[in-house]
């Protein structure tokens, strides 16, 4: 933690660049987030949002760019710094016959966290989101909006400093997508937690998060809500959006 | 990172894996009733059909039955390791992997951690399949239910690289079924698991060669010896070095450098 406040952000990334077999997917795309700082990586599906998720996660690697989490270097030090991160995947990730609990016993695990450690940050985690009755329940047996509430108690077992989510709502009715986004935003204010969260969902945003909009790999815009919507002339979100990602249809 | 994570990754992935196989009781049973049928049907119409001089270790004449155990135990590995790769195949679809790979160890330690617990998985399967094929009267010296333990560790690893190996090539759930047709039935067929090696020589040279060359022969040949306490160097050894290649192949198939991740799981999706 001393060096994520030595350096003062929570992610770097810098002058990245990535390809699938010779086609690129992201071109020098260069942003921080600070701790504290809610960021939305918005862009349309096929953005290489989730391509991005997974350098930074590094479930894969480019040799062109540089990627820092809290400071550390993820291809100098990766294990130092996936330590840092913890990521709510895009698919669900749970192990649907084991139980709460036991999926996050295996998660403490995975971190070198002692069983008893885990149990009693999961009962925090899991109380903070109304989960906590639901410990002893097989995953099979949670509703969508449930499993997603285990999987992001899971990404803040081992306090992260920053946390990832890759569209973390999607097919989730509203009441309960809007649920997910306060309480993401209030861990983010209330205990400095840097979140990176993506999704093609404007009304995600809200008035003080910083926008990235990602569009065909490239960064096309970057900064505060009132900021991004000034410099591309947009009247409101929405209308931003759309101007920087027309033509995106593939 | 200290040896205490290590040790507790390693624990938490033995105990995943252990749970998951308890709650997947049809694998169990598919497990333990696969040799079964091999032991009791297939056994018995060819004890007749199948006679052979006295090979080590054995040290009279044995019943076939008694022959095919140690073979019968490496196909319980054999499926036991092919199962473990499609279900990382499978995790890799659904993105469970995901939450394995991104943990803060090196990725060969994460790799080496799913690999025992496969084994230990199967060495639990071929303990069930012993248990009642000791009932049905085929059963092994006492002291040999022992003695092939490490032997059953080392070949049970060895068998889960290639199916480690395997599952960082396949690209999707559905090429799964060519392993059955191209990796377990050659691999099982071309062995001495179902008859020794000599029968084999007297009918196909190349045959012959094609089962000397197979690394599971090896792993029979390594259990049959630790089953009546002796230790065939040989079989021990290509097991050992098959187990080095396999896994360190498998280590290089999950680098994320080459990117191979992102294709098998469906390319980006956003």
């Amino acid at each position: 933690m001393d060096v994520r406040q030595s350096n003062g952000t929570a992610l770097d990334v810098e002058a990245l660049n990535f390809g699938f077999d010779g086609a690129p997917v992201l071109a020098d795309v260069t942003f921080s987030v600070r701790p504290g700082e809610f960021t939305v990586l918005l862009g349309p599906n096929g953005a290489g949002k989730t391509t991005l998720f997974s350098l930074i996660t590094r479930l894969y690697e480019s040799r062109d760019g540089r990627i820092r989490i809290n400071g550390v270097g993820l291809r100098e030090q990766p294990t130092k710094a996936l330590a840092g991160i913890g990521v709510v995947f895009q698919q669900p990730t749970l192990d649907l016959d084991l139980t709460v609990k036991q999926n996050l016993l295996y998660h403490g695990a995975l971190h070198g966290m002692s069983a008893a450690e885990t149990a009693s940050r999961a009962e925090e985690e899991l109380g903070r989101l109304g989960m906590l009755e639901r410990q002893a329940e097989k995953v099979r047996k949670l509703n969508g909006g449930h499993r997603r509430r285990v999987e992001i108690a899971r990404a803040l077992l081992h306090r992260p400093r920053l946390l990832l989510l890759d569209e973390p709502t999607v097919g989730l009715d509203v009441p309960t997508r809007q649920s997910i986004v306060d309480h993401i935003h209030a861990l983010c204010r209330g205990q400095e937690i840097a979140v990176l969260w993506a999704t093609h969902l404007i009304d995600e945003v809200a008035a003080d998060d910083s926008v990235i909009v990602l569009h065909k790999g490239v960064i096309r815009g970057h900064g505060p809500l009132d900021r991004i919507n000034r410099d591309a002339g947009g009247s409101d979100l929405g209308d931003t959006f759309r101007r920087l990602t027309q033509g995106s249809e593939r | 990172m200290t040896p205490l994570h290590y040790g507790r990754c390693l624990t938490g992935i033995v105990a995943r894996e252990g749970l998951r196989f308890l709650h997947q009781r049809e694998r169990f049973v598919a497990a333990l009733v696969r040799p079964l049928v091999w032991l009791v049907v297939f056994a018995a119409g060819f004890r007749t059909v199948l006679g052979f001089s006295v090979t080590p270790p054995y040290q009279t004449f044995i019943q076939y039955e008694v022959y095919i155990v140690p073979g019968l135990i490496g196909m319980v590995q054999l499926f036991n390791g092919m199962q473990s790769s499609l279900s990382m195949v499978y995790d890799r679809e659904m993105g469970n992997m995901r939450t394995l790979l991104v943990s803060p160890l090196p990725r060969w330690y994460l790799l080496v951690c799913k690999l025992l617990a496969g084994t230990a998985v199967s060495i639990l399967q071929v303990y069930a399949f012993l248990i009642i094929a000791a009932l049905f009267g085929v059963g092994l010296p006492l002291f040999g239910y022992l003695t092939i333990l490490p032997a059953m560790v080392l070949t049970g690893l060895m068998l889960g690289a290639i199916g480690l190996l395997l599952s960082s090539f396949i690209k999707q759930l559905e090429n799964f079924a060519g392993i059955m047709n191209f990796v377990i039935f050659p691999m099982f067929f071309l062995s001495s698991a179902l008859y020794p090696l000599s029968r084999m020589k007297e009918s196909s040279v190349l045959l012959y060669q094609l089962c000397l060359a197979n690394p599971f022969t090896h792993a029979v040949e390594a259990i049959r010896f630790a089953a009546y306490g002796e230790a065939n160097g040989l079989s021990l050894g290509v097991t050992v070095a098959a187990l080095v290649v396999f896994l360190a192949a498998a280590i290089y198939g999950y680098n994320p450098a080459r990117g191979m991740m992102s294709r098998k799981a469906g390319g980006p999706a956003g």
